[in-house]
């Protein structure tokens, strides 16, 4: 006869024994993982910054980072687009991207989708503007905090990257990301993103988006380098953030963001 | 094509990479977990308050619990990108995602399920088992038959009056110990959604909560349905029998024991049922009152693009309607079978607001995005993201109760008259 | 047998078991908590290297000027200076050997990119020349009249 105490007593204890080889897969240290961060903190912290005084929204920079980064040239999809954002004396913010701005803006009218457009007047516009997007390769990112099997990841030095052989193709990474960056790729069918064209930054080359922009509008550097021409940017002069409400502290920087930039 | 784009429809400023990547079958998801946890939760409620009205109805849940437990991943697995490689999530579970204790959360809940029926129905399988050994040429069917039930003893075959009490003592624990686990399974499933920060419209952390209580709904709704079916079945097998010689049972029995159960089922329902919409009501006027930075948009989204699909569909036919025909008294059984399919349906609409209305809207807050289901499948793609596919995830369930259902003989008749 | 409650528990704990097993196996060795901890280093280490091995396609004016030093000079004598050959030329990769010819985008809406008049007081744009594409000579080619290699040279 079993009384329920001693049920409860080897369940408890049977409970300890499946638990007692899972600790021996111990998945992380933290102690290690400090001490390791102590002795050797990274060097490098790449960060992107943006002019948007500079950019004239001539979309050679997602041209060349879809050839680049070979995402197909006629998908949907892109790894960096820029948006136009114009607002009217009435007030009235009107923003578009057609087709993430591959092929620029040679319209002045605003794509409003679904084929409709919104004819603006000259005299009536007060100000617009071009803002690239990128990946913000956020200090928290929510879209490696969602992964559920790590197949998403960010490197030492700050670059979210995405494991093509290991990524189970959920999407939570994709609804998890306030800057509606990340997609799946039309032909691998895994999570896509930019990743500060990892291949180019880790070989010394600039990204291929910083190598296409005529104007000098977007720029790549290292933070952590206190001589970096972007370093001596970001920390003398007046720069912003998107979405800094969401509390991902997003390390790509905007020179004049204006409040209407979603 | 790009993942999406095809019943995707952008209206004004959206972002170039958004899409309803979220479809039907993350409609489903919830959906069926909800009615796995409700289900559960239901026969808990006789094996562990000993509600003795509910005691049909407590084995019956149980078992077509499990067979929706079976069920409630496949959705998730038909969405993913990579089917094969979900088993990632228990090879390398990073357990900062939601989605990644899964794994655990539904692994655990499914061996509690399981250990409850097999004290449930061990003397069951020792009888059959025994009575098969006994048995001189056996046929094919009858040895495959033999082997099932002598693996499914895991060796015991003791049914002593001693044993059988320990059994009893062991299915109470089991099912206490479930409800928890039960709301656990689904309030993480809530959890998925309502920790998504970039999520304006999923972003509560009332979201867990509410789904637990939509989903005991709609578990305690489909228990309904399933026991009106198959007792109206058993009405229709006892009146043929009368005919032929007498039966065990009269009809009006039948009935009289039907109409009980429903009804004292019901009183449940309308319970969680109204505790639902309390918690829905209450975040909505929240979301109203607090009205932060989204509000905007959601609310053009709330009132105005998905106003047919919340207030007409989910609020009006899916809950007050069920609620106001359980709540006439002198409850019938067809009455009840009328509110227990609204209910239902209340509840997936419910699942398809939150989920197909939280992308209803673009990130940006000055766009929007419209969600058209696929309809005739043309591959495989729009087969499993379509209507079809998610008609299929639904029929799962009453399949593989049939088929389990034979192991498990659900209702004690049938066990006497085999 | 009197402890036959405790049978279930057995079966939970042997699947248990076997889950760990495969991930002896299956797991690949690199996979650990890396640089960023667990919450956002948990991943395979090797394939940090296979996005560094990534192809670059884009090899920059440099790349250009040791053969075709006359187009490089020449242009950098003009405003489109400030235009990588590879923008309106393609992606270099490995010529000449792969792709031994380079396709040259010569549409208008290439040139469109930043010579359609869009102005706004707030952006570079406005400081650019453009010209209204259904009124300067639709149907022809820019490059048939203009040099984009000095563009202020006058007509060809």
């Amino acid at each position: 006869m079993i009384s329920r105490r001693n049920f409860l007593k080897t369940t408890a204890a049977g409970i300890a024994g499946i638990t007692l080889p899972l600790a021996a897969f111990e998945i992380v240290d933290p102690r290690k993982l400090m001490a390791q961060e102590a002795k050797n903190p990274a060097k490098v912290r790449w960060v992107f910054l943006v002019d948007t005084y500079k950019c004239v929204g001539c979309g050679l920079c997602v041209k060349a980072c879809k050839q680049e980064n070979e995402i197909p040239y006629d998908a949907n999809v892109t790894r960096t687009w820029v948006e136009r954002y114009v607002l009217t004396k009435d007030g009235e913010i009107s923003a578009d991207t057609p087709k993430g701005a591959r092929d620029g803006f040679t319209n002045s009218k605003i794509d409003l989708g679904q084929g409709k457009f919104k004819d603006i007047k000259k005299e009536d516009i007060d100000k617009a503007y071009f803002v690239p997007k990128l990946c913000n390769q956020c200090d928290n990112p929510p879209c490696v905090q969602v992964c559920p099997v790590g197949a998403t990841y960010q490197t030492e030095d700050g670059v979210v990257l995405v494991d093509r052989k290991w990524c189970i193709g959920c999407g939570y990474c994709i609804m998890g990301c306030p800057y509606g960056v990340r997609f799946f790729h039309p032909v691998h069918h895994t999570a896509e993103k930019c990743n500060f064209c990892y291949h180019r930054i880790s070989k010394g080359m600039k990204t291929a988006c910083v190598d296409a922009c005529p104007f000098g509008a977007r720029l790549i550097g290292n933070i952590k380098d206190h001589n970096d021409p972007v370093t001596k940017i970001i920390m003398n002069e007046r720069v912003g953030v998107l979405k800094e409400e969401y509390g991902t502290k997003p390390q790509v920087f905007y020179v004049g963001l204006s409040r209407e930039v979603k | 094509m790009v993942h999406g784009e095809l019943w995707t429809i952008k209206e004004l400023f959206v972002y170039p990479n958004e899409y309803i990547y979220w479809s039907i079958q993350i409609v489903m998801y919830p959906f069926m977990t909800g009615l796995v946890a409700g289900a559960f939760v239901l026969s808990s409620l006789y094996h562990v308050f000993g509600i003795k009205q509910l005691k049909d109805m407590a084995r019956f849940a149980l078992v077509f619990s499990f067979a929706l437990l079976f069920v409630a991943p496949i959705p998730i697995m038909l969405h993913l990108q990579f089917p094969f490689r979900g088993l990632e999530i228990f090879m390398t579970p990073h357990f900062t995602s939601a989605i990644a204790a899964f794994g655990v959360v539904f692994f655990t809940y499914g061996a509690i399920v399981a250990s409850e029926l097999w004290f449930l129905y061990r003397k069951h399988f020792v009888e059959v088992s025994l009575k098969l050994r006994e048995k001189q040429d056996k046929t094919l069917s009858e040895w495959f038959q033999y082997l099932i039930f002598c693996s499914l003893t895991l060796g015991v075959y003791d049914i002593s009056e001693e044993a059988l009490h320990r059994d009893e003592k062991a299915i109470k624990i089991l099912a206490g110990i479930g409800i928890p686990v039960a709301c656990f399974l689904h309030g993480y499933a809530g959890f998925i959604f309502g920790s998504v920060k970039a999520n304006a419209l999923w972003m509560t952390p009332l979201m867990p909560v509410i789904f637990i209580m939509s989903a005991v709904v709609s578990g305690i709704a489909l228990c309904m349905l399933t026991y009106i079916v198959t007792m109206e079945f058993k009405k229709f097998i006892a009146s043929r029998r009368n005919e032929a010689r007498g039966a065990f049972r009269s009809k009006e029995e039948i009935i009289g024991v039907e109409i009980n159960v429903i009804r004292m089922t019901a009183r449940y329902l309308v319970f969680f049922l109204v505790a639902a919409i309390s918690l829905e009501l209450l975040d909505l006027i929240f979301r109203t009152y607090t009205a932060v930075k989204s509000w905007d948009v959601l609310r053009s989204v709330i009132y105005e693009r998905d106003f047919y699909d919340i207030f007409i569909m989910q609020y009006g036919i899916g809950n007050l309607i069920p609620l106001i025909l359980f709540l006439i008294p002198g409850l019938t059984i067809r009455r009840s079978v009328l509110a227990v399919l609204l209910v239902i349906f209340g509840v997936f609409m419910m699942r398809w607001n939150v989920v197909i209305g939280g992308q209803a809207f673009s990130l940006s807050f000055a766009g929007y995005m419209h969600y058209h289901l696929p309809i005739i499948p043309h591959d495989w793609e729009t087969f499993k993201e379509g209507l079809f596919g998610a008609l299929s995830i639904f029929i799962m369930p009453f399949v593989l109760f049939w088929v389990i259902a034979k192991i498990f003989p659900v209702f004690p008749e049938t066990e006497q008259t085999s | 047998m009197k402890n036959h409650v405790l049978r279930p528990l057995f079966v939970v704990m042997g699947i248990v078991a076997l889950i760990l097993l495969a991930r002896l196996v299956v797991v690949p060795k690199d996979f650990g908590a890396h640089e960023r901890g667990y919450m956002y280093g948990w991943h395979r280490k090797s394939d940090e290297q296979v996005w560094k091995d990534f192809k670059v396609k884009y090899q920059g004016k440099e790349y250009c000027q040791g053969c075709h030093t006359d187009k490089y000079d020449a242009i950098n004598k003009t405003p489109h200076k400030i235009i990588q050959c590879e923008n309106c030329h393609g992606p270099a990769v490995d010529h000449p050997s792969d792709p031994p010819k380079l396709e040259i985008d010569r549409s208008r809406a290439q040139c469109l990119r930043c010579h359609y008049p869009l102005p706004y007081p707030t952006s570079g744009r406005s400081k650019i020349r453009g010209i209204d594409p259904d009124k300067h000579n639709p149907d022809v080619e820019c490059s048939n009249c203009h040099n984009p290699h000095n563009p202020m040279g006058g007509l060809k």
